[in-house]
């Protein structure tokens, strides 16, 4: 992806205007937000939207960063794991560190945010839900168990709370 | 070299009428992982999923059918009312990827790809829904069966856009199943849609990833049609069994690297014999 670029474009990114230049046409999101953006959260494995490690918010819709084409993201609100709760974990990242949900870390960012994603469309989900809304995101390490406590902890209190 | 992101129907013609080559990018799901490995190297991009006029459905309840705009993505087409209307198409949209795929992957765009194992294309050739094509010329349409005329190989000329897929909306059982490595998250080793019409007495079976384009076995349909009791839901287990023998002897499938022609064979007949036994429930 060292192609010359003569693109210039904005993006909205957490609720900033980020500035991308000099840019390749064919460069997709996670790209630019790791490497032009500086955003290293959002992490890049397969670059084919089978592991979910980079997924973000694209107008408030959970999609794969390595198949969106930045350049065609303009105009749009992007939400990356930077943004999801700065300065002090969401309640979802803080459950994942008390289920112990987190081993190697490389797919929690993608798992926080498909996590945040299911919780906002389905407060209230079933274990069945769970585990198929969160298929596109591939742990190699902590077997899921973990990572389906950590879910099942947030939609039990954010229940308290209400 | 540009990308362009018009946000309205005459911007997006106007945008490949002015770059008739452009690559036409919808969800991106599957051209994004060819620009990622570097298989296509994209000079001009013209972006097609902001365009609100495609993002939309219509039913029309008197004549029957339903107007799929290409840009309406697999989680609209998973969820109701677009469920209530071809639950096959539902059926099908939810095996497709992840969540995070369907949100962004449009049924445009799986038809413009024409990739045998699409997931959503055996439901259209099922159903012989019909492709919209626009350009600045004007409107045509194409029988899906027409449309689709190989592996990634279309009837879609330079500077056209695929606007909408229409689709009758049937009275019978309709279902869409397929075998791939896991259950989540896979390319379909061998996928098979079903649609029974009571009105017309007919049964409709199409074949994905056991041919260069989607496959329909009239030899099996006809069997089923002159067997089935459509009011009862009624089909004999000995035609079941001879359906999935010939729906298998109408694929024509290949060894790759996902699987064997003769397991695809196999398994094509299985899922249709199993579709066919949920569709008329009863001996």
């Amino acid at each position: 992806m060292s192609d010359p670029g003569n693109l210039v474009y904005t993006l909205h990114v957490n609720g900033e205007a980020r500035d991308v230049r000099d840019a390749w046409v064919g460069e997709s999101l996670l790209y630019v937000l790791r490497e032009r953006l500086g955003l290293m959260g959002s992490k890049g494995a397969c670059e084919q939207g089978e592991c979910g490690s980079c997924s973000v918010l694209v107008d408030g819709n959970l999609v794969c960063s390595c198949l969106v084409l930045a350049a065609g993201a303009v105009g749009q609100e992007i939400v990356t794991i930077e943004g999801i709760s700065p300065g002090a974990p969401s309640d979802v990242q803080q459950a994942f560190v008390d289920a112990g949900a987190v081993q190697c870390g490389f797919c929690t960012p993608g798992l926080v945010m498909a996590a945040h994603s299911l919780l906002e469309r389905s407060p209230q989900p079933s274990e069945m839900e769970i585990r198929e809304e969160l298929s596109g995101n591939i742990c190699r390490c902590t077997g899921y168990g973990r990572i389906i406590d950590a879910v099942q902890r947030v939609a039990v209190a954010r229940r308290g709370d209400a | 070299m540009s990308v362009l992101v018009p946000t309205s129907l005459d911007g997006a013609l106007q945008a490949l009428a002015d770059h008739p080559d452009a690559t036409v990018l919808a969800g991106g799901t599957d051209l994004m992982v060819e620009f990622n490995g570097g298989r296509r190297r994209p000079s001009d991009v013209v972006v097609v999923n902001r365009v609100p006029e495609l993002c939309t459905w219509r039913h029309d309840p008197v004549v029957g059918t339903l107007r799929i705009g290409a840009g309406v993505t697999y989680a609209e087409i998973e969820r109701d009312p677009i469920a209530t209307w071809v639950p096959a198409l539902a059926q099908a949209a939810r095996t497709v990827g992840s969540p995070q795929i369907r949100h962004a992957a449009t049924r445009g765009g799986n038809v413009g790809t024409g990739s045998p194992a699409g997931d959503g294309l055996p439901v259209l050739a099922a159903l012989d829904a019909v492709v919209e094509l626009t350009s600045a010329a004007g409107v045509r349409t194409v029988p899906f069966a027409e449309f689709m005329v190989g592996p990634k190989r279309t009837s879609r000329a330079a500077g056209e856009l695929i606007t909408a897929i229409t689709l009758p909306v049937l009275d019978g059982w309709q279902g869409y199943t397929k075998v791939g490595v896991r259950n989540a998250m896979v390319i379909a080793t061998a996928s098979v849609a079903l649609a029974v019409s009571n009105a017309d007495a007919g049964v409709a079976i199409a074949l994905g990833s056991v041919g260069p384009t989607i496959l329909r076995c009239p030899e099996a349909e006809a069997l089923a049609a002159q067997h089935a009791d459509f009011t009862e839901r009624r089909l004999a287990a000995d035609v079941v069994v001879e359906c999935g023998r010939l729906a298998a002897a109408a694929s024509r499938p290949i060894d790759d690297h996902r699987s064997s022609a003769e397991y695809r064979r196999h398994a094509v007949g299985v899922l249709a014999g199993r579709l066919l036994r949920r569709a008329f429930p009863h001996e």
